[in-house]
């Protein structure tokens, strides 16, 4: 499902930090169920540093049947979605690779936390990224200076990254087996609650700017979380943010819901976030 | 925000649809929308027009059946409704809940020419 929000128009780029570069003009109608190794082309153009995926306008053209019938479908709007999640987790278990889908608000630290977890795991775990903005590759270019691989996925006026984009910024990494898949999605709440990349766990981020009934605000994500890491620690001081009154409400709508307390910029509490991708990663390969 | 995007999945299902059951119409179209799938209803109103446009199913009724949410209560061990997430058991007040019907978002059926 090349899935783009709000707008008929819009489109997704992928762009390389290295390299020749596709460009993809991708307007088929997703008419096959996609159990593909992301080896596919959708007609590639070089010469531009990006992937496109615009939207196309399938058209339907079957002679009609003049009665009226009833189809029952149950079918799951996102089952697509599903089906390209479900082959992307497929290739991680293959491989033993940890895929971590990072979920928050813009501005919770997201890309400063993550710089901070590669430059920690640096020579120990293999690592690669990928950057879901809706515009810039700034931020895949902040993971490259760490030396870590990293794709760009701009989602244009898309609002989340889905399972199908996740797929195709794979084929643009060379994820070595038994490492760890970082995604950092699109700064939103809201939409990423929704969309199964194939991801082990996803991971939300909190910061203590801002309020404490963020969690029953957006209950969808915090449900869809397996932890919640409450980031920038070192400014409570600062501030009125009641910590234990977070994690109660987040734990309102998930009561199974993992918690570290941390600071990307002092380095307080990261050493239990170390461990517990150390501890997932385990559990990755074990399932290989 | 991503009630587009999940118009759009209607759409591309649809579209399937009509090439393997051969129809060139869709009249009516019915959605089971769980009340917590993290839908606006409304905002998938608003987007179903605008996603089906030249599409088999431009002109079609858009149906909506909601579905409640239920969940598990541990410590009552017992089935109860919820409205939203964050609700308590109205039994024991727990939070320790599992979400058990109200998640999903399907085609339920379609009526097509």
């Amino acid at each position: 499902m090349c899935t783009v929000c709000g707008c008929g128009d819009g489109e997704v780029k992928i762009a390389e930090g290295h390299g020749h570069h596709h460009h993809h003009d991708h307007d088929h109608d997703h008419g096959h169920n996609h159990g593909h190794d992301h080896g596919h082309g959708h007609g590639r153009h070089h010469g531009d540093d990006a992937v496109h995926f615009g939207l196309g306008e399938a058209g339907v053209s079957v002679a009609g049947i003049s009665q009226s019938r009833l189809i029952g479908l149950e079918a799951d709007i996102l089952g697509k979605n599903d089906a390209y999640a479900r082959a992307n987790r497929a290739g991680f278990a293959r491989n033993g690779i940890l895929a971590l889908n990072l979920v928050s608000s813009p501005g919770s630290g997201k890309t400063t936390l993550l710089c901070r977890t590669l430059e920690a795991l640096s020579g120990k775990l293999d690592c690669a990224v990928i950057e879901g903005d809706q515009q810039t590759s700034a931020d895949a270019e902040r993971i490259r200076a760490t030396g870590v691989q990293a794709v760009q996925v701009n989602t244009g006026k898309g609002c989340h990254l889905d399972a199908h984009m996740v797929g195709h910024a794979l084929d643009h990494l060379d994820l070595p087996a038994n490492a760890v898949l970082f995604i950092e999605n699109v700064g939103n709440l809201v939409c990423p609650a929704a969309f199964d990349l194939g991801e082990a766990h996803k991971v939300a981020i909190l910061s203590v700017t801002e309020g404490e009934d963020k969690p029953l605000k957006y209950p969808d994500m915090f449900a869809a979380a397996d932890l919640v890491l409450i980031n920038k620690t070192d400014l409570l001081p600062y501030l009125d943010f009641d910590i234990d009154l977070a994690v109660a409400n987040a734990r309102k709508v998930n009561h199974k819901l993992g918690v570290i307390r941390l600071s990307a910029r002092t380095g307080e509490g990261m050493d239990t976030w170390l461990d517990w991708i150390r501890g997932s990663r385990l559990t990755a390969r074990a399932g290989r | 925000m991503h009630e587009m995007a999940i118009c759009e999945s209607i759409r591309s299902i649809i579209e399937d649809q009509a090439h393997e059951q051969s129809f060139a119409r869709v009249e009516r179209v019915c959605l089971e929308i769980g009340a917590l799938s993290g839908v606006e209803v409304e905002a998938l109103r608003f987007g179903f027009d605008v996603a089906m446009k030249g599409s088999a199913a431009e002109s079609a009724v858009l149906e909506i059946v909601a579905v409640p949410g239920r969940a598990w209560c541990l410590p009552c061990a017992a089935e109860i409704a919820i409205v939203q997430r964050y609700d308590p058991c109205p039994a024991c007040g727990s939070h320790q809940l599992q979400v058990t019907g109200g998640e999903d978002m399907k085609i339920r059926e379609m009526e097509v020419s």
